[in-house]
């Protein structure tokens, strides 16, 4: 009796420390949590932060005088005048013109609030309209990259602004008249890469990104599915299959440089086929997300009740009717899904593409499949490279925009989960 | 034509075989008394002229397509007169790269030597051979291997059974492509490393302790011997590896106790995917936040403990590692620990044990060895993780265990050394493939022993 008593008595007098123990363990789990979600958010508010005055472009409007004695052109349709013509100076004069107190003396520190491509800007618009010539035009200017970054940044310390005091109190009264402004950077949305952070763009990453993974898609998804198929429906039980097997499973968790290195030696060393082009990249990232869409779509098959199967073997269909006209259809929504979140991780895939040359500087938007093109991701280790930060800051703003792509790709996957899997 | 359009041609021209093939079927039903004296239905008829035509084009054009740029560009080489023949792979690469460049108009001819020019007109001469010859041999094998099908089609014969055999080796080979690609990553590394050890010995690669990949480009420059000891390589990624492991297997695995034993179905529904969020972020993302916000935050921190850091610390880049492998170690143990019978985890409460006691003494360790193959997966996707620390971790090869100097790893080696102006001859690139055979059979061995253990696991309880 007192013994019971005494051992009901030592369970109650550790029931205390029992609880505690059991609250500081439910605290640990409360904080593993917390600490992954608080690194996603700030990951999130530091890119964000770092990136959202990327979507801005600061430009100058003035009233340009297209003087063809100061341009030293009288005719805007002849090839050779026009390539010889100087379409700096009429910038610079403009400008002078907007600035109250500049003087001529002054005109290389005004010249350096233009941006570099402007004068090619003012050509093209020459050569599209001649009868501008000897007319005085309001025209709108990307800025130089210093004055946007002076513009965006100016108290951010960790910007270091190019611009002398003089050239501040300029930038700041143009400001102040509307002269310069900042809007939605187009610009970033319609071009190519290039040395001047403000004229670069990612419409040439996008592209690439986009054959890159037409490629990938058109390969891998029926490639997969067609090998799912084999390993589910009709692969015999012996050591062969045990060895595919064994190799896709392997395959999965091969590191993705490794898959760079095959594309190197096979595809570009071996094939002789060309460096840095979307084709390249497409194979090597099929090779790499084919055990992701096979592995996903033979579990999409397994799902499939039997009595489907048997009903239809029952009527008299062959295996492979069975499994073309019953099975596949209703194992597509998760296929689908599978390979959905494989092109996802294929789109956000850098390091095998490294490896075959898609690093390359490329300015123009690639035309097609055997076209030097870079991939987004790549676009984003290139300009995070840089030592400006006004590339960083498109980094960072290229790095949004990857993200909204593969959140909406994955949001898309769950989305047809939901709407289109079939519970049995 | 291209290869792009000459597919889709391939691919009209198998469905004008279908249509043929199937109308030819139903004609010759017609007399017999309608389509129930065929064998097959017509649409098997039509889908075996079909493949008839479209699978043997496909092949020719595959391999033509795969070959014909180093088959064109041996004969350029070969032409070359005999005083600019190449003497090693490296001049060869060199010489092509010029030659194609002349050829695309991107060099002026009148900046290259004179046979040069003339080997970019041969190459282009060949290229349009090439294009014209192979259009030429998959159209005429497209309409007469068609042509073939289309006149063998017979009212009994098997059409049905012909189309399944054919599918069901088509489905064969898709799968059988795992293989070829395991085979292809084994041949590709392999036969590099093999040249790699023909010139640096074994034994340097193996127990060397320097690393410096720069090979001479004249023969009496200092420091002309480049050294090929990987130790300090690996010791950098397990230092990384293991600062990563830190962070992320003790949040990923109280992460998933929680969400697996405490949490309510709506914390789940919401924590999970936000989980799996860390999951979808590309690695350069990762490698963006480490390199420039994490590692000049560490380098701070430490400065203003008056402790000195490098600025591309190990800590960062394995910190965000960490990060990166969360969600990996936390679904992969949740996983696990669902598997764990109910029964048990009732017994144990019957008991009166509370649920972090089941937790602890129960379910922990019957999920033990299924964690630990977990685990190891983790592992061997952090050592062969690139981005994050290509971008945030150094080049420089210190043998350091300390988290604030800057180390290298393997793979940030095999980047270095592949990207960029290149020969494919020197050592330099050889120990790419040298270092890409070891991260290859280091991590084919984790995942070996990390999927049997797994596998052991989930047969235990099922």
């Amino acid at each position: 009796m007192t013994d019971q008593r005494s051992q009901a008595e030592i369970v109650r007098q550790s029931l205390k420390r029992r609880y505690r123990k059991e609250r500081r363990f439910r605290a640990y789990g409360v904080l593993a949590i917390a600490i992954a979600l608080g690194a996603l958010l700030t990951l999130f508010t530091d890119i964000i932060g770092k990136g959202y005055t990327g979507f801005m472009k600061t430009t100058i409007t003035m009233d340009v005088q297209l003087d063809g004695e100061m341009m030293y052109l009288d005719d805007p349709t002849d090839e050779r005048q026009i390539k010889m013509a100087d379409f700096v100076e009429p910038l610079i004069q403009a400008l002078i013109k907007e600035i109250p107190g500049a003087t001529e003396e002054q005109r290389n520190q005004v010249r350096e609030l233009i941006n570099p491509y402007a004068s090619v800007a003012l050509r093209d618009a020459l050569k599209a309209n001649p009868e501008w010539l000897g007319t005085t035009q309001t025209m709108t200017f990307l800025s130089h990259t210093d004055v946007d970054v002076y513009v965006k940044h100016a108290g951010d310390a960790a910007y270091s602004i190019k611009l002398n005091d003089q050239q501040k109190a300029w930038v700041d009264e143009l400001q102040e008249r509307g002269v310069i402004e900042t809007s939605f950077n187009d610009v970033f949305f319609s071009g190519g890469d290039s040395r001047d952070p403000s004229k670069a763009g990612i419409l040439g990453a996008i592209v690439g990104s986009l054959l890159t993974m037409f490629v990938t898609l058109i390969l891998s998804f029926p490639i997969g599915v067609a090998a799912a198929i084999y390993l589910e429906e009709f692969a015999p039980q012996n050591k062969f299959t045990d060895f595919i097997e064994v190799n896709i499973n392997n395959l999965a968790a091969v590191p993705s440089i490794i898959f760079g290195l095959l594309g190197l030696a096979v595809f570009i060393n071996l094939f002789g086929m060309p460096r840095s082009v979307p084709v390249v990249g497409g194979l090597v990232l099929t090779l790499m997300t084919l055990p992701t869409i096979i592995i996903s779509s033979r579990a999409a098959i397994k799902s499939v009740p039997p009595s489907i199967r048997e009903a239809a073997e029952g009527i008299g269909a062959s295996k492979m009717q069975v499994v073309l006209h019953h099975v596949l259809p209703l194992a597509m929504p998760g296929m689908l899904t599978g390979s959905i979140i494989g092109m996802a991780q294929a789109l956000g895939e850098t390091a095998p593409l490294l490896l075959i040359g898609m690093v390359a500087f490329i300015v123009d938007v690639p035309d097609g499949f055997f076209d030097s093109a870079t991939v987004l991701p790549v676009q984003v280790f290139l300009w995070a490279g840089s030592p400006e930060l006004a590339f960083i800051e498109r980094a960072s703003a290229a790095i949004m925009v990857l993200l909204t792509f593969l959140i909406s790709m994955n949001a898309l996957a769950i989305w047809m989960r939901k709407r289109l899997e079939r519970r049995w | 034509m291209q290869p792009a359009n000459l597919l889709l041609l391939t691919l009209v021209l198998a469905i004008v075989a279908y249509w043929l093939g199937y109308a030819r079927s139903r004609s010759l039903a017609m007399p017999l008394g309608g389509i129930r004296h065929l064998k097959s239905l017509p649409f098997y008829y039509g889908a075996r002229a079909a493949l008839w035509s479209g699978i043997p084009a496909l092949i020719v054009l595959g391999l033509w397509a795969a070959f014909q740029g180093k088959v064109i560009q041996l004969i350029v080489i070969g032409g070359l007169p005999d005083g600019m023949m190449p003497a090693s792979q490296g001049e060869a690469s060199l010489l092509l790269s010029k030659i194609s460049n002349v050829a695309s108009g991107a060099l002026p001819p009148g900046f290259a030597e004179a046979p040069i020019v003339d080997a970019a007109e041969r190459l282009k001469a060949l290229q349009a051979q090439s294009r014209l010859l192979m259009s030429a041999l998959v159209i005429s094998v497209a309409v007469l291997a068609g042509f073939l099908g289309w006149l063998r089609i017979r009212p009994r014969l098997n059409a049905r059974a012909q189309v399944e055999s054919i599918l069901k080796w088509v489905f064969f080979a898709c799968a059988a492509l795992a293989i070829l690609t395991t085979v292809g990553i084994i041949f590709s590394v392999a036969f590099e490393t093999f040249r790699f050890f023909e010139k640096v010995p074994f034994t340097e690669f193996f127990f060397g302790s320097h690393w410096s990949p720069q090979t001479a480009l004249r023969a009496d420059q200092v420091a002309s011997q480049g050294a090929f000891g990987m130790i300090p390589l690996f010791t950098g990624t397990l230092l990384i590896s293991a600062i990563a492991m830190t962070v992320a297997v003790p949040v990923g695995l109280l992460s998933a106790i929680y969400l697996s034993e405490y949490a309510g179905k709506k914390v789940r529904g919401v924590v999970k995917p936000l989980l799996e969020m860390l999951a979808g972020i590309p690695t350069v993302v990762y490698g963006f936040f480490a390199a420039l916000t994490v590692a000049p935050f560490i380098s701070d921190l430490a400065a203003s403990m008056g402790i000195e850091a490098s600025s591309q610390s190990a800590l960062a880049a394995g910190a965000v590692m960490g990060i990166m492998i969360i969600p990996f170690v936390s679904s992969l143990s949740d996983d696990v620990i669902n598997a764990v019978p109910q029964a048990m985890r009732d017994g144990s409460l019957a008991l009166g044990a509370t649920q972090s006691e089941t937790m602890k003494k129960v379910i922990f360790p019957a999920a033990l060895p299924g964690i630990m193959g977990g685990i190891l997966l983790a592992v061997s996707r952090a050592i062969g993780e690139t981005m994050i620390v290509v971008m945030a971790a150094g080049l420089a090869a210190n043998l350091t265990a300390n988290p604030l100097e800057t180390v290298t790893t393997v793979t940030v080696q095999i980047v270095t050394l592949l990207t960029g102006d290149q020969e494919f001859d020197s050592a330099k690139t050889l120990a790419a493939f040298a270092l890409g055979a070891m991260l290859f059979l280091a991590t084919l061995l984790l995942n070996v022993i990390a999927l049997k253990i797994v596998r052991k696991y989930r047969e235990q309880y099922d």
